[in-house]
């Protein structure tokens, strides 16, 4: 168990990220990364649809017929979606008010039907329910890290408005500088730095291979 | 998983999604049912907090949220929808008004604004509740990015004259915004524009019974 919970861990976070591997969740990916504090927002409405879909599908995949899938996941989708909706609005307001429009189209996130197709509906509850975890959470950190890395560049600025998360009077976060490249936080910058960060993944990985190749045969069968 | 699928008649599959569909509806009507109250606590709460600015410094003893006033279509304020104002008062006597208006000439779309104004015509504060401008060139009208919006505090249409309520760069008064010179002049023109407004109809302003239904 415990191996197949770092086995999940590793495939969520880097081997199948999908936001990173899978390119799943583009439309929020792009769109709410202007800053750091609407990617972790939007990083953990995600994370918690995800895990309750994946619940909810795997509890039901008895009787859910294959032709029906489909129109099945959209229907508990959405309906999850709008739930969370509803609790963020009663609980969390001001994430509510930041986050906005996102929200809702969270729906339109097909990381979430992925996962849902891809492994709830084969799969017990509790590992579903971990999968959802796990894959949110890589979803979430890379909305953090592109939140970041735009907010940096674009507005010199590093966790500003964290209010909206937390409370508070209006915060300015580190100030680095007055001014930024403007293009990283209009949508260009969303895709160069996805762009960067696919990059940056695929070397560090090829870095990997390479150094295993240098390895023993047998370290190398460990090392798996 | 092949056979299965022609095996089964399609009234299995329609029964199955009514099923589930009915479920989910539950679902959310059993959110929605424990949610609502706090919901609309909480948006009551946040127009009190919005509104916190606006009132600064004013000694009032009257509840502000109910003196709700909906001015509708047409009105001289700025902005194509109905204007809403707040009325303040100390021992039954007007004190300040708080209008929340939009200027429409934003950079990225209208721009929504919290204007408050005391009975001799200087503003009190000046917020911006809702706005779509660019981030790091318009949105410094926030104060959470930037102190630009407060140099409205304590300024009325005799300090600076009505002409030159503009940014510097078109010969008026006020700091402009570097890079972005389409923001500060819808917010100028609109806060000017309500201090014209209120000048003319204050009285008016006051005598209005208060409005019962809640906009949003
Ligand atoms: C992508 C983009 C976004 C812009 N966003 C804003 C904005 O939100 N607010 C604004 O006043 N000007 C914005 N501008 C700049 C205006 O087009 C205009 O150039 C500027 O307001 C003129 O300022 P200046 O008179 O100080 O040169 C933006 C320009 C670009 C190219």
């Amino acid at each position: 168990m415990a191996s197949s919970i770092s086995d999940s861990l590793r495939n969520g976070l880097w081997r199948e990220n999908p936001g990173l591997v899978q390119l799943l969740g583009l439309c929020p990916l792009l769109a709410v990364t202007g800053s750091f504090v609407n990617g972790l927002g939007l990083g953990i409405a995600t994370l918690l649809v995800l895990m309750a879909s994946n619940a909810l599908v795997s509890s039901t995949r008895r009787w859910i017929q294959p032709e029906i899938r489909i129109p099945i996941y959209v229907l508990i989708i959405a309906s999850l979606v709008t739930c969370i909706e509803l609790v963020f609005k009663a609980w969390f307001p001001d994430l509510d008010r930041a986050l906005g429009i996102f929200i809702p189209l969270i729906v339109t996130n097909c990381a979430i039907v992925a996962r849902a197709e891809v492994f709830a509906s084969r799969n017990p509850v509790g590992a579903s329910i971990l999968d959802g975890f796990v894959m949110g959470l890589g979803f979430a950190l890379l909305l953090m890290a592109i939140g970041a890395f735009r907010e940096l560049t674009g507005q010199g600025t590093l966790f500003a408005r964290m209010d909206m998360l937390f409370g508070g009077e209006p915060v300015r976060g580190i100030v680095l500088a007055d001014n930024g490249w403007l293009l990283m936080v209009l949508p260009p910058g969303a895709f160069f730095s996805l762009a960067l960060a696919i990059a940056i993944k695929n070397v560090i990985d090829r870095r990997r291979t390479d150094a295993r190749a240098h390895l023993p045969r047998r370290a190398r069968a460990l090392d798996r | 998983m092949v056979h299965r699928m022609s095996e089964r008649p399609v009234w299995k599959s329609g029964v199955t999604l009514a099923v589930i569909a009915a479920v989910c509806t539950a679902m959310v009507a059993l959110t929605w049912q424990l949610t609502a109250d706090r919901i609309e606590k909480n948006k009551t709460e946040w127009l009190e907090r919005s509104l916190q600015p606006a009132l600064a410094g004013l000694f009032f003893d009257s509840g502000v949220t109910e003196s709700m006033l909906v001015i509708p279509q047409p009105h001289e304020l700025p902005g194509k929808d109905a204007a809403i104002v707040y009325r303040v008062y100390a021992a039954d006597k007007p004190v300040a008004a708080l209008f929340v208006v939009t200027a429409r000439d934003g950079y990225a779309g209208p721009i929504r604004l919290l204007i408050g104004i005391e009975m001799d015509g200087t503003v009190t504060g000046v917020r911006v509740l809702e706005h779509r401008e660019t981030p790091g060139l318009g949105d410094r009208i926030e104060t959470g990015k930037s102190d630009w919006v407060l140099q409205f505090d304590g300024r009325s249409l005799l300090a600076p004259e009505p002409a030159r309520w503009a940014i510097k760069g078109d010969g008026g008064d006020f700091d402009q915004l570097t890079g972005a010179s389409v923001t500060p002049r819808a917010i100028i023109k609109a806060i000017r524009q309500t201090l014209l407004y209120f000048e003319g109809n204050v009285e008016a302003i006051f005598a209005a019974e208060s409005s019962e239904e809640e906009t949003d």
